[in-house]
């Protein structure tokens, strides 16, 4: 394959612009770079968690102070269901029904945070478990603390976004941003279920 | 003389503006080319700095039991050393020339999210000197700072508030933390770049090789530096919080650093070394006069070393006592590597067979480049056969190869890039006398230092001792290594007068000086704000070759 | 003409990379007739893993240099021959590339891989310990800041700094198993003419082995950074004859001296701080944080190897042990002159 370049031809023209030259939305590809980038962050969590099971020194033990957080998951995943139905309507043109939607993925978010700071003062108050108890202590309060954090800035961003809705700003040709802010959202709730299943149900 | 049919207006020549909008304008600039230029400076200073470190290192090992600086100091410095060379020279360097180049290379007018660039252009920059700050601040507890003198790798336990006491440490975490944030911003902002900013007519399959690379070493950084954050967090739990991830008091692994780290480690020395390829991969075939050999291999050879690397961290533990299982597996998947990384210089001494090649600075730094990279692939071979890293494994012999790496393959690719990329940043050419007496001395002098170094390795000198007995048969072999150190100074020197001398009164370069094919050529030299008038249409991966020879197309064939 | 400068230079290069691979096995011959083996050189192993190791090192090196003369060969011929002449301006032939090339140049390098590890795992199951055998000689090491102590179980013997070992023949197989464990931080155990280096790792215990065939003294040090010292926490290796060595041993067994001469010396370190740290057998000095004194005139250095075992250094070092090993957890005793003067002869009597 290669070019002859003693003869001189005669020079013809170039193939055409392509008709249609769509690449994908940068926002998309940035949020999908964002939650890479994250996962890779909890995953070391998740491993130092799963690595220290069973290896604590002494207690108190995942199986004895843990219960399963079966409220405040299901407030958290159904916030994600909540949300597909706010973009649906702020994709139809309808702020009410956006905010309809949107006020209650904001409010099941909070509970869940509300929960597990019920489900901490037990641990801490109650069972002595902190930080720098035991090893357990130690990964769970990372892990599900990191986690619980990543909530609480999804949460304050829903609330901007939120007033942006009450005061008029938003409309239909918003629903592509808030839908990579969905995005952020989901990864969260995505990451929840790793968590429950690590340390909820593997770990105890 | 441009070559495209449509002028580009040439832009108006700047009116005198008073120093202080100047420095306003570079401070708040959201602009791929000023930012690249200001990462690349930084690096720079920062590679001035930590060469420094390294030569006060070398002056105390010249000769044995020597007391020119007292150990708590060679410790600081080595730590320093290390850290600022990767992060705050190797990070930059990359993200500076894939912030400036990208966007001309593919016909865009910025990166996705400017903003963002500019707030990761300042994390790391405000990350590496919170790092230095701690010459200053570090001295928390009497007899325990300043700077950090745990190793760049910064092993646990010795990291724990038991054996690091005072806040040195503390530098080191918080340093390398903000600035890892800032990296992470930039590669999630150069792959977003690239993915949905290509030019018409720019598929896959038609993008720069140096674009590809810089693609793939985002995304290895987006998966990989993350991990360094977690775990620096959890250092710093144990150090403030009390918490016993490294504990090994409360039953932690002292070993679980060393896996989190090397898993952000190793993967970290092929995003320092895939930008040198992808500057290669520019510069081979412009002075080779051929395209690239075999491009779809380059591109799969790519992205298998960027798979491949997550796969072989524990090729640094080899000596920690894992499994024979574990240490079968690790050495399996380093040699594998070998394999893809061999494919590309194959591909480089392909491109310049048959070609008609130019010995212009860029191609004398490349072709060193790919002599020297030989040999530290070799060595590299050499350490992943277990046995021989159980001899070899910290001691002089690494030292020597990761240094074959590091200023073989990723510096003299930098020097290369700028001379290279100089005329289209500043319009003035760097002069060749000045550019041969740089090449010559500092490459002399390299080889002077690291070629000796490997001996002392062999004859059972570790590394980071700050002395060493006499009559161990590395006296001589450490003198002759310290020598070449101040070759190279001297070769530095004469790199820093080119680049201050041409920036005054280089020759003009014009938009083309090295008559090459890739579209940042197709601009003015500097190019304007905007990059580009109108955005291009391409439809080969050399569209000025196209556009130079309409009758021979690349095309046509490709 | 730069691309013959640049080949010239390239070639000269690569003569002397070319003749390095060939020294360093030649460098067998260093060191090769002293008493002590100064040079701790991997090339002139005394043991079976350090020879198991060199004789791989041959396979790797000859692969390795073989790779290096064809690829840096190719390329000093491209240089040459495909330089541009002067005046010629014209572009070569453009070519894109070869997919049977590129097949070749994928697939010989994974058979040279391929060879490469099946001879590197073989090596790996031959010298990774697993279980000690019953002949062995069992020997605990526990690595601290900045010094080594030496336990040998079965022999009711501990020393510090140097490993005194029984010389192992065709004959009469005597292998030592090496258990290494950690007070503080990793250190890691490397005498390379007896093995590769296994690291001390706190809250770990690992497994090594070395089989001297030679006697004589061996250095090694620790190899890996271990705090401000890393640089003098040496190791001296005594391979003896297996006479001498039980010899040595019951030496070692024997409780420490009690010279009615130097009583003053034994009452000043029984009151002093020194109790704390060390360990001597017929006082009430039980610490474990320093090494074990009770046989310390045994040892040819102190401080690790930061100095020899005279009389005069082993006072100053008492008197500041800083002055020899800047950093080291020892403190100056602040003892006057006189408390000094006894203190050290009473040292010197510990035989």
């Amino acid at each position: 394959m290669s070019a002859a370049s003693g003869s001189i031809a005669a020079p013809s023209a170039p193939p055409p612009a392509p008709a249609s030259w769509n690449l994908p939305d940068k926002g998309r590809v940035g949020m999908a770079c964002l939650i890479l980038t994250e996962s890779s962050f909890f995953a070391i969590f998740v491993v130092a968690y799963l690595f220290y099971i069973g290896k604590s020194l002494h207690g108190p033990y995942p199986a004895e102070v843990l219960d399963l957080p079966i409220l405040s998951s299901i407030c958290l995943l159904s916030s994600s269901v909540t949300i597909v139905f706010a973009i649906r309507a702020l994709r139809a043109g309808s702020t009410a029904g956006f905010v309809a939607w949107w006020l209650p993925t904001i409010l099941l978010g909070l509970a869940f945070l509300i929960l597990t700071g019920v489900e901490w003062y037990g641990l801490i108050v109650g069972h002595g478990l902190w930080v720098d108890t035991n090893l357990f202590g130690t990964t769970f309060y990372s892990l599900v603390g990191f986690h619980a954090f990543h909530v609480f800035v999804g949460l304050s961003l829903l609330t901007l976004v939120l007033v942006f809705g009450l005061t008029g700003h938003l409309r239909a040709e918003h629903a592509e941003r808030t839908e990579v802010l969905s995005w952020y959202w989901h990864f969260v709730d995505t990451v929840w279920i790793v968590v429950f299943t690590v340390v909820y149900v593997v770990g105890r | 003389m441009t070559v495209l049919d449509e002028g580009i207006a040439r832009p108006r020549p700047a009116e005198r503006v008073s120093a202080w909008v100047t420095v306003h304008d570079w401070a708040t600039t959201v602009d791929h080319k000023k930012l690249g230029v200001m990462y690349i400076s930084s690096a720079l200073v920062f590679f001035l700095i930590a060469g420094l470190e390294a030569s006060l290192m070398r002056i105390q090992l010249a000769v044995p039991n020597n007391d020119f600086l007292p150990p708590t100091t060679f410790n600081r410095l080595f730590t320093m050393h290390g850290t600022t060379m990767v992060f705050l020279v190797g990070m930059p360097m990359f993200f500076g020339f894939a912030n400036y180049l990208t966007p001309l290379m593919i016909g865009a007018r910025d990166l996705a999210f400017p903003r963002l660039n500019s707030f990761g252009f300042w994390l790391f920059l405000f990350g590496g000197l919170l790092l230095y700050f701690s010459f200053l601040g570090g001295a928390g507890l009497y007899g325990a700072g300043t700077a950090p003198d745990v190793g760049w790798f910064a092993y646990s336990p010795l990291t724990g508030r038991a054996f690091s006491r005072g806040n040195s440490t503390d530098y080191w975490i918080l340093g390398i933390l903000v600035s890892g944030l800032g990296s992470t911003a930039t590669a999630l902002n150069i792959a977003t770049t690239i993915i949905t900013m290509r030019c018409p007519g720019m598929t896959w399959g038609k993008m720069p090789l140096f674009v590809w690379l810089m693609l793939v070493n985002c995304l290895l950084t987006l998966i990989i530096l993350t991990p360094l954050t977690a775990a620096q967090v959890m250092l710093l739990f144990d150090r403030f919080l009390g918490a016993h991830f490294f504990d090994t008091q409360a039953g932690g692994s002292a070993v679980l650093w060393q896996h989190f780290f090397w898993f952000f480690g190793h993967p970290e020395v092929y995003v320092l070394i895939l930008p040198a390829f992808a500057i290669a991969n520019e510069i081979v075939p412009v002075f080779s006069r051929k395209p690239l050999f075999g491009y779809p291999f380059m591109v799969g050879a790519t992205v298998m070393i960027g798979f491949i690397s997550m796969s072989v961290w524990a090729h640094h533990m080899f000596v920690v006592g894992l499994s024979a299982a574990a240490n079968t597996f690790f050495t399996a998947s380093t040699m594998a590597i070998a394999v893809p990384t061999g494919i590309k210089i194959f591909n480089w001494l392909g491109t310049m067979y048959g070609g008609k090649i130019r010995f212009k600075m860029p191609m004398l730094w490349c072709t060193a480049f790919l002599f020297s990279f030989v040999i530290a692939g070799l060595t590299g071979v050499m350490l992943a056969v277990v046995p021989w890293d159980w001899q070899l494994s910290d001691s002089y012999f690494v030292v020597a190869h990761f240094h074959f790496v590091l200023i073989g393959g990723l510096l003299f690719n930098i020097f290369a890039a700028i001379y290279y990329w100089f005329p289209k940043v500043t319009g003035r050419m760097l002069d060749e006398k000045l550019g041969r007496l740089h090449f010559w001395i500092f490459t002399i002098g390299f080889y002077l230092t690291f070629t000796t170094m490997h001996f002392p390795g062999l004859l059972g000198m570790p590394r980071r001792i700050y002395t060493y007995e006499a009559g161990r048969g590395w006296d001589t072999l450490n003198l002759i290594t310290t020598l070449g150190v101040a070759v190279q100074a001297i070769g530095l020197l004469f790199f820093l007068w080119n680049v201050g001398r041409s920036l005054l009164r280089g020759d003009p370069a014009g938009d083309d000086p090295w008559d090459a094919w890739t579209l940042e050529w197709s601009t003015t030299s500097p190019p304007p704000d905007y990059n580009f008038e109108t955005v291009p249409v391409v439809h080969s991966r050399r569209p000025l070759w196209d556009l130079k020879h309409p009758e021979d197309p690349d095309w046509k064939y490709e | 003409m730069q691309g013959r400068q640049v080949a010239r230079a390239r070639v000269t290069g690569a003569i002397a990379a070319a003749f390095a691979i060939v020294a360093v096995p030649a460098m067998s011959a260093f060191g090769a007739d002293d008493a002590v083996r100064a040079v701790p050189n991997m090339f002139a192993p005394v043991s079976t893993p350090a020879n198991t190791i060199r004789e791989l090192s041959f396979l790797v090196l000859g692969i390795s240099a073989g790779i290096f003369v064809v690829v840096s060969g190719v390329l000093f011929w491209c240089v040459y021959r495909y330089r541009q002449q002067p005046g010629d301006d014209r572009e070569p032939p453009q070519v894109y590339g070869s997919n049977p090339i590129e097949w070749a140049w994928t697939i010989v390098p994974v058979l040279i891989v391929l060879i490469l590890f099946l001879a590197t795992a073989r090596t790996i199951n031959e010298l990774q310990a697993s279980e000690v055998p019953p002949n062995a000689l069992k020997v605990t090491i526990v690595g601290h800041q900045w010094w080594w102590e030496i336990r040998y179980p079965d022999l009711g013997v501990v020393t510090a700094n140097e490993l005194h070992l029984p010389v192992s023949s065709a004959d009469t197989k005597r292998p030592t198993y090496l258990t290494l464990e950690s007070q503080d931080v990793i250190h890691s155990f490397w005498i390379p003419q007896l093995a590769g280096k296994t690291d001390v790792v706190p809250n770990r215990r690992n497994l090594m082995w070395v089989e001297p065939t030679e006697t004589g003294t061996f250095l090694g040090q620790c190899a890996e950074y271990c705090g401000t010292q890393h640089a003098k926490m040496l190791l001296r290796v005594m391979v003896h004859e297996p006479a001498d060595f039980e010899r040595w041993a019951a030496t070692q067994r024997k409780p420490a001296t009690t010279d009615t001469a130097v009583a003053e010396g034994r009452a000043i370190f029984q009151s002093t701080a020194c109790i704390n740290c060390h360990t001597l057998d017929g006082t009430n000095a039980d610490g474990r944080f320093g090494p074990d004194l009770s046989h310390l005139m045994s040892r040819t250095t102190i401080g690790a190897g930061a100095a020899t075992n005279t009389r005069d250094n082993l006072r100053a070092w008492v008197d500041d042990p800083h002055q020899f090993k800047p950093g080291v957890l020892m403190p100056a005793m602040k003892l006057d002159t006189p408390e000094l003067d006894k203190l050290t002869a009473f040292l010197l009597s510990l035989e």
